[in-house]
């Protein structure tokens, strides 16, 4: 019996032990909120307690004077569209570029498939730098250097884009199996045969739905960007709303526009990477 | 193959070549549209003038004070007396009575340069002693300025002149004569007063010297010890400031801390109501669903506009427009993740007569832990970065740091330290999760 009862001992001992340490990290936690939001609090131009009672002020504000000229809005959401477009057009560049850039990488940074193993960790290490990099740092420095416009927030995506899809698409392809590689190298295939007919379709559809997640988040950063000074839409919400009351219904038509936007390119892209990974059924 | 009659083969082998005929037609239309595509936008975003308007002289600032910096000799004739100043500014301004050794001070100011030259501010004017060249002297005449170069010499490409500026340019110095100021630039690889400013006892001591007072010389200052004057006097340098900047650091990770931990607290218990097989009704689901998408759908540059108005400036505000967007995108994933678990476990616990709360416990939470946790610290790690960009926006944090450096387009040294950093705290964070990741959710 005595033997028996030591496991139970052991157990139970571990169970305690367990439950303390997880006591322990949730009041670590709840502190590190609680004392976190006092220092942002503390170090906010208004309080939370007091901007909270605010908080519908502004969005009352703007919804009335469109609901008052709401005859403007088809008009303005006419004329913001094509800076709407140019918003689109710069993050599925960036998408378009940064993810065949990513793609490059992958494959120089991914066992077994990099053409020269020695530099993996150089292509890795480049593709970390690029991933921490803010869009904002990169499109800020080149709006110096190449005036304003939507060049530098391509870049500036491009480059970020190109780190971040990177490593997923090498952390994909580091799960493709490597036998249609070998039975193309048997063959007399080159590198870039080997890669493009061996690895290529095995990697498309997870690359496709990666890129297409992408996709979405770079809407939402060449928006941000055109708020700091490089054309698109948000560019156009700086100053509607620079011209302060009066021209709310523009800013109304713009957050309208970005909304359906997201709301529209997500619902798209869910679907379509749904599909994608899940495979068509074939019959 | 061998199987087939001649016929039946040649039909295989059609076919074969059709399907691979199609396939490489396919390619080939769509790598056509994609280039019909890039031709447009790059047509739309004027890319050739880009070219144009390209300023590379800016180009050359930002990567001279990238690894350099200038050391201001001014005398200005509406201001008593000369001024010695790094990058010309008032913080890094040297006392009159300890100019650097390459600045001589006495019936005239004559200043050394790196290359040999010597510039010497005149009465009048300035002398030029250009080595190789002569003597250049530029003359003040009232608002006209008079320049004569050594006999027989032609006008040299590293001068430019006109009536009222002369400009000369030699390696690692630039000169200035305008009829207002006479002014030499001596420029010198690396960040000037990084550690210490000039007014700092510690300043232009060696790290052996440092180490020698840190731990055993006798105190500089009576008032405090050497240690700690050392670390008050970089925490406290007026020309980096790198006490705020640390503390923009910290803003920023705390930005993105309590963003998505809160939205992660907040989405959890909502995320039960809107899974399919926890819901206690169909509307509640809907209504729910619907209300994750618009939080999520309304981009953060609407959230930040909104709070901004209503919380002002600072971190909070930042911290809170994470909140906004990532409560929808928890409360989507969240509720996915509780939909796939495997209700088998949750039977068992039923099974031993476990209530509500108990089943959630032991029944739900521990197939869900691993998938909400590795998302939180996901999110929290990509939102390090974004709260660089919502900083700069609503003005919190290291972002802020960042554009106002920037956008007085003058002290690119900085901006360079803060990108820096920025790509330290990014990459630290990375780690962090990733190693989190590794010590709390096996396999």
């Amino acid at each position: 019996m005595a033997d028996a009862a030591l496991p139970a001992a052991d157990y139970l001992a571990l169970v305690r032990r367990k439950r303390l340490y997880g006591a322990i990290l949730l009041v670590l936690f709840i502190v590190l909120m609680a004392s976190g939001f006092q220092v942002a609090d503390g170090r906010n131009a208004g309080s939370f307690a007091n901007g909270i009672t605010h908080v519908f002020d502004f969005p009352k504000e703007i919804l009335s004077e469109a609901l008052r000229d709401w005859r403007n809005l088809p008009g303005f959401v006419v004329k913001f569209f094509p800076s709407l477009i140019e918003t689109l057009n710069i993050a599925a560049v960036a998408t378009l570029i940064g993810g065949v850039l990513a793609a490059v990488l992958a494959v120089f940074s991914t066992r077994g498939l990099a053409l020269w193993p020695r530099a993996i960790p150089v292509f890795r290490r480049a593709m970390d730098v690029m991933r921490a990099m803010p869009e904002i740092v990169v499109a800020l420095v080149l709006i110096f250097l190449l005036g304003g416009g939507p060049v530098p927030a391509m870049i500036a995506i491009i480059v970020h884009t190109s780190g971040a899809l990177g490593k997923l698409f090498s952390e994909v392809a580091e799960n493709a199996d490597l036998k249609p590689v070998e039975g193309l190298a048997s063959t007399g295939a080159g590198w870039l045969q080997r890669i493009w007919f061996g690895v290529g379709p095995q990697v498309a559809p997870n690359w496709s739905s990666y890129a297409l997640l992408r996709f979405e988040i770079n809407i939402r950063a060449s928006a941000i960007l055109g708020f700091v000074g490089s054309g698109g839409i948000g560019y156009d919400l700086k100053t509607a709303l620079q011209w302060g009351q009066g021209k709310y219904d523009q800013v109304v038509a713009i957050f309208l526009l970005l909304f359906l936007t997201i709301v529209l390119v997500d619902t798209f892209s869910d679907k379509a990477r749904a599909r994608l990974v899940r495979g068509r059924v074939t019959p | 193959m061998s199987t087939l009659s001649q016929p039946a083969r040649l039909i295989v082998e059609m076919e074969l070549a059709r399907g691979f005929g199609r396939r490489r037609l396919r390619m080939i239309a769509l790598l056509l549209a994609l280039a019909g595509y890039l031709a447009y936008v790059f047509a739309a975003f004027d890319i050739a003038g880009v070219a144009s308007r390209m300023r590379p002289e800016n180009a050359q600032t930002l990567l001279g004070d990238f690894w350099s910096h200038k050391t201001h000799v001014t005398l200005d004739r509406r201001k008593e007396g000369l001024e010695v100043a790094i990058e010309g500014e008032a913080k890094g301004r040297y006392a009159p009575n300890a100019f650097p050794d390459w600045v001589h001070t006495g019936a005239q100011t004559v200043v050394d340069l790196p290359d040999g030259a010597q510039i010497i501010y005149t009465e009048t004017g300035a002398w030029v002693d250009y080595p190789g060249f002569g003597r250049i002297t530029v003359t003040r005449d009232g608002r006209r300025i008079d320049l004569a170069l050594p006999a027989g010499a032609q006008m040299p490409d590293w001068i430019s002149a006109s009536r009222t500026r002369v400009n000369i340019t030699g390696s690692w110095w630039r000169f200035s004569l305008t009829p207002a100021r006479t002014e030499t630039f001596r420029y010198a690889p690396g960040w000037e007063l990084f550690f210490f400013t000039l007014d700092s006892p510690y300043h232009g001591k060696g790290l052996g010297d440092l180490a020698a007072l840190a731990l055993w010389e006798p105190r500089l200052e009576p008032a405090r010890s050497n240690f700690a004057g050392m670390v008050e006097d970089i925490w406290t340098n007026k020309m980096w400031r790198h006490g705020d900047v640390v503390w923009a650091l910290g803003e920023t990770v705390l930005m993105a801390f309590l963003g998505t931990m809160g939205a992660g607290l907040v989405a959890f218990p909502l995320a039960f109501l809107a899974a399919s097989n926890f819901a206690p009704g169909r509307l509640i689901r809907l209504a729910l669903r619907r209300m994750f998408d618009f939080f999520r759908g309304v981009d953060g540059l609407i959230w930040m506009v909104i709070l901004s108005r209503a919380f002002g400036p600072g971190p909070l505000t930042g911290a809170l427009a994470i909140f906004m967007t990532d409560t929808g995108t928890f409360g989507k994933t969240f509720s996915e993740a509780l939909e796939n678990i495997d209700a088998k476990q949750v039977e068992g616990i039923a099974s031993t007569g476990a209530n509500g709360a108990q089943r959630a416990r032991f029944g739900v939470v521990p197939q869900v832990a691993p998938v909400i946790l590795s998302q939180l610290l996901y999110y929290l790690e990509s939102n390090t970065r974004s709260a660089t960009v919502i900083g700069a926006l609503v003005g919190g944090g290291i972002g802020l740091l960042l554009t106002q450096a920037i956008i007085t387009q003058k002290d690119w040294e900085e901006v360079s330290w803060y990108i820096v950093l920025i790509i330290a705290m990014v990459m630290a964070m990375d780690s962090l999760s990733g190693w989190l990741r590794r010590r709390f959710i096996k396999g």
